[in-house]
């Protein structure tokens, strides 16, 4: 009963989803206020049936149901709570009950706050939201049904795939999600905008706590997605260029350059057309993404079972979201007026360069990712791209981009002061190149780039720091006005201080473990001992663990640093029951100098075991990094401009053409 | 002002050329986790390995040149093994050609017990119970099937359990053009 229930709500809300892709639209169009009107309950309304249906399936996740096919096929009875619920999502078809959940949330959002407004804009940005609702709901409804039936019933269920099994599931796909999903909001908002032909500072304001969002989320997720892989695939990387972690990274590049484009639209009335297609192109990344997950085109550890008929269907619709917009787009933008002009040394003229540099970057891990791809469907070879590949082409696309970071904020608008910016960047040059000289002669035969990551991070974070000193004068005034200054800041300058530094401190994070990593594999046998720098790890052996729904090997480690106690690891080897998958969990200590990571592996013998120990320098440093990030995102989402009223304190531009 | 729209088309052309691609992706024939075998075309590697019966001699790789031979890994906990198991029976009766087996991680015993509840349909059997010689191969998994020609020559591999249609389509036209 409850799986009809959910599915019932389903089809309710595909109904809904149609009326609320047409009414308004025809509503704005032919100014029928009520029409218009519409949007609102219906956005709501999608999210309470919407809503309903997860629900639905969540519990038919906890209670077992497994006359519901997913739950037989992903869930077992001895699962954890935790990993019931969870999963959920770790499956295809409720992973889109997901997304469609999120979308509906966004909707709803936006008719709940978007108040101030103007009635047509709104009435066709949600629209929009409703058609792709309607896409997705249809795609669910006749492709991927999350309540489908088993008849007979079996008794009990195959359970999740043990590598799913992990607090990581609970968290990643969500906030990876919510990125991915936070863009069809400003997708829906340039429609609309290019279907008015008109954008202004205004527009601009209304959609850039949407992108703030969808940025914070996915940026959040992303990094999340990093550290899930690093403790538990036992692997001792966070980044491998799969392509579908390239499919979340797309998204975030065009994302990353939006935010800022936009706030040269709303600061000075320019790159609009730029902007539009970027708020487009972000969400035919994450579409992009969707597709190569779910068609199985490709092979991943991500992707999810093959089935031909719902990669075309995906394909289907991302061809009308896609090819519709950029037709609008190729009709629309030309008849957008061209705003204010600004010399190329400006603030305008950094952000310009930021978008280039991180659109070609994007255009690079495009390119690795669909390489393989097109070759093997145009000559039928098989080729993998790898690190190799996006260390010689995006890597050096990044480094002036990072070099520019510390630059650009200190330029004024209009026309900036390159030397005068300079000047007061030479200190934290000077102790950049220091950094770098250090680094290059600590290092015994490692990476050039190694010294080069690192004063790229010493430069972004002092170079950031300098802009903030700037702004409060700090010790060029009393500290009464310093005080005074730093509190008066807007909150979006704080945000991107935050993320400055963030970035900083991840790259610094990245760039260590890449260059310094420790890796020695072994076989060892209880009593033995290994030393890798200052530390010596003592093999003490392996005894039986029992968790609710697996059996485990745990291995312990004496861990000593010069002689002295540090620490004991336990890594384990577990077997699923049901799945009878082996699954690594990795023993990690943390601390700010970095990791030290031990994994154990396959019987190499009787009473031996093959051992791997990584020294992982400065990873945490990434976590770190990439919080800050979130959290620069977020207090830039907090900024009090967002939440007063939209001053409409620019006259309005009107489309020649409209 | 034509050239300037051409650009603001742009993307929709890229689209367009994305979404052919993707297209032509899809099509059902293409299984995109294939992976083409290096041994494919290149001689087959040395190997010699102990025979199950211990009266026999070891099989190596002598036993399977000189004429066109099948080499199947197999092991008794391999469920999809026996069911492809009475195909060996008939790809050695109806097609005249020597069907070589190699035991993979498999204690001896229990090779010995599957052997004799099945019965056998190899010509010689040899037993790879570290799985050395498999990695030589580049064995993903059991079972897998090489076709080798005249020469020792690797020339077709199978890396899933047999079925009537692949030996019908694929490997029944490669025996008889190998054998002439």
């Amino acid at each position: 009963m409850i799986a009809e229930i959910g599915h019932y709500a389903l089809v309710l809300a595909f109904a809904l989803a149609l009326a609320q892709s047409v009414l308004p639209m025809i509503g704005a169009q032919r100014g029928i206020r009520p029409w218009m009107a519409f949007a609102r309950p219906a956005a709501f309304a999608q999210l309470a049936f919407v809503g309903l249906a997860f629900l639905m399936l969540v519990a038919c996740f906890v209670r077992s149901d497994f006359s519901v096919a997913i739950v037989y096929e992903h869930s077992h009875s001895l699962q954890p709570l935790i990993y019931k619920i969870a999963a959920t999502w770790g499956n295809h078809e409720g992973s889109l009950l997901l997304w469609v959940l999120i979308l509906a949330i966004f909707g709803a959002l936006v008719a709940l706050f978007g108040e101030n407004l103007p009635p047509r804009l709104k009435a066709r940005a949600l629209s929009v939201q409703g058609m792709i609702g309607f896409a997705f709901l249809a795609f669910m409804l006749f492709t991927s049904s999350p309540f489908e039936r088993l008849n007979p019933a079996p008794l009990e269920g195959q359970e999740l795939n043990p590598l799913l099994q992990d607090p990581g599931l609970a968290m990643h796909p969500p906030m990876l999600y919510l990125g991915y999903v936070g863009f069809s909001m400003t997708f829906s908002f340039a429609v609309a905008a290019l279907i008015e032909g008109r954008v202004d500072a205004a527009w601009a304001r209304w959609v850039r706590p949407w992108t703030l969002l969808a940025w914070t989320t996915l940026t959040a997720g992303i990094f999340l997605g990093a550290h899930w892989a690093y403790y538990e695939l036992g692997w001792g990387g966070w980044w491998s260029w799969d392509p579908v972690e390239n499919a979340s990274f797309m998204p975030w590049l065009v994302g990353t350059a939006l935010l800022h484009c936009e706030t040269v639209v709303e600061k000075r009335d320019a790159l609009k057309v730029w902007t539009i297609l970027l708020s487009i192109v972000a969400f035919g990344f994450s579409l992009i993404g969707t597709f190569l997950v779910r068609s199985g085109i490709i092979t991943s550890v991500h992707a999810f079972a093959q089935d031909p008929a719902r990669g075309l269907f995906i394909l289907a619709i991302f061809a009308v979201a896609l090819g519709g917009s950029f037709t609008l787009f190729a009709w629309r933008a030309p008849q957008l007026q061209p705003g204010g002009l600004f010399a190329p040394i400006s603030r305008e003229g950094a952000l310009v360069l930021n978008n280039l540099l991180l659109g070609v970057g994007a255009g690079t891990v495009l390119i690795g990712t669909l390489y393989p791809l097109a070759l093997s469907v145009i000559t039928g070879g098989t080729v993998s791209v790898g690190a190799p590949w996006y260390a010689s082409t995006f890597v050096p696309l990044m480094m002036p981009m990072v070099l520019l970071m510390a630059i650009g904020p200190l330029l004024g608008w209009k026309r900036g002061d390159l030397p005068g910016a300079l000047q007061r960047l030479a200190v934290a040059g000077l102790l950049a190149l220091v950094a770098a000289g250090l680094v290059y002669r600590q290092e015994t035969g490692g990476s050039v780039l190694a010294p080069l990551g690192i004063a790229l991070g010493v430069w972004l974070f002092l170079g950031t720091l300098m802009e903030w000193i700037e702004r409060v004068k700090l010790f060029r005034a009393a500290p009464r006005e310093n005080w005074n200054r730093a509190r008066h800041l807007p909150r979006a300058a704080y945000g991107m201080t935050l993320a400055h530094l963030g970035l900083a401190v991840a790259i610094v994070g990245m760039t260590a473990s890449s260059a310094w990593k420790v890796e020695s594999v072994q076989v060892m046998k209880p009593g033995d001992s290994i030393t890798i720098g200052d530390f010596a790890y003592r093999f003490d052996g392996v005894a039986p663990a029992q968790g609710p729904n697996y059996i485990a090997e745990r291995a312990t480690f004496t861990v000593t640093r010069d002689g002295k106690p540090y620490t004991l690891l336990y890594p384990e080897r577990r077997q699923y029951e049901v799945q009878e998958q082996p699954t690594t969990e990795a023993a990690i200590q943390s601390s700010i100098r970095g990791d030290i990571y031990a994994v154990i592996g396959d019987h190499a013998g009787p009473q031996s075991w093959t051992v791997r120990i990584y020294h992982q320098p400065l990873v945490p440093w990434i976590w770190v990094g990439g919080l800050l990030m979130a959290l620069g995102g977020l207090t830039s989402l907090s900024d009090r401009r967002y939440r007063i009223g939209v001053p409409n304190r620019l006259p309005v531009v009107q489309a020649t053409g409209a | 002002m034509t050239l300037r729209r051409a650009l603001y088309a742009l993307p929709v052309i890229l689209i367009g050329l994305f979404a052919y691609l993707a297209w032509l992706g899809l099509a059902p024939d293409r299984d995109p986790s294939a992976l083409p075998s290096a041994l494919v075309g290149k001689p087959v590697p040395q190997f010699s390995l102990p025979p199950l019966d211990a009266a026999a001699d070891k099989l190596s790789s002598a036993d399977v040149t000189g004429h066109v031979t099948v080499l199947n890994f197999f092991a008794s906990w391999c469920l999809p093994c026996k069911a492809e198991h009475p195909l060996l029976f008939s790809l050695g009766q109806d097609y005249g050609v020597p069907v070589y087996g190699i035991a993979f991680k498999d204690r001896p015993e229990d090779t010995a017990a599957y052997i004799k509840e099945m019965g056998s349909p190899y010509k010689k059997i040899g037993l790879d119970v570290d799985g050395r010689v498999s990695i030589d191969f580049g064995l993903t998994g059991v079972p897998e099937t090489f076709i080798l020609d005249k020469n020792g020559v690797v020339r077709y591999r199978l890396s899933q359990p047999l079925d009537e249609d692949t030996i019908q389509s694929d490997i029944a036209p490669l025996l008889q053009s190998l054998q002439q």
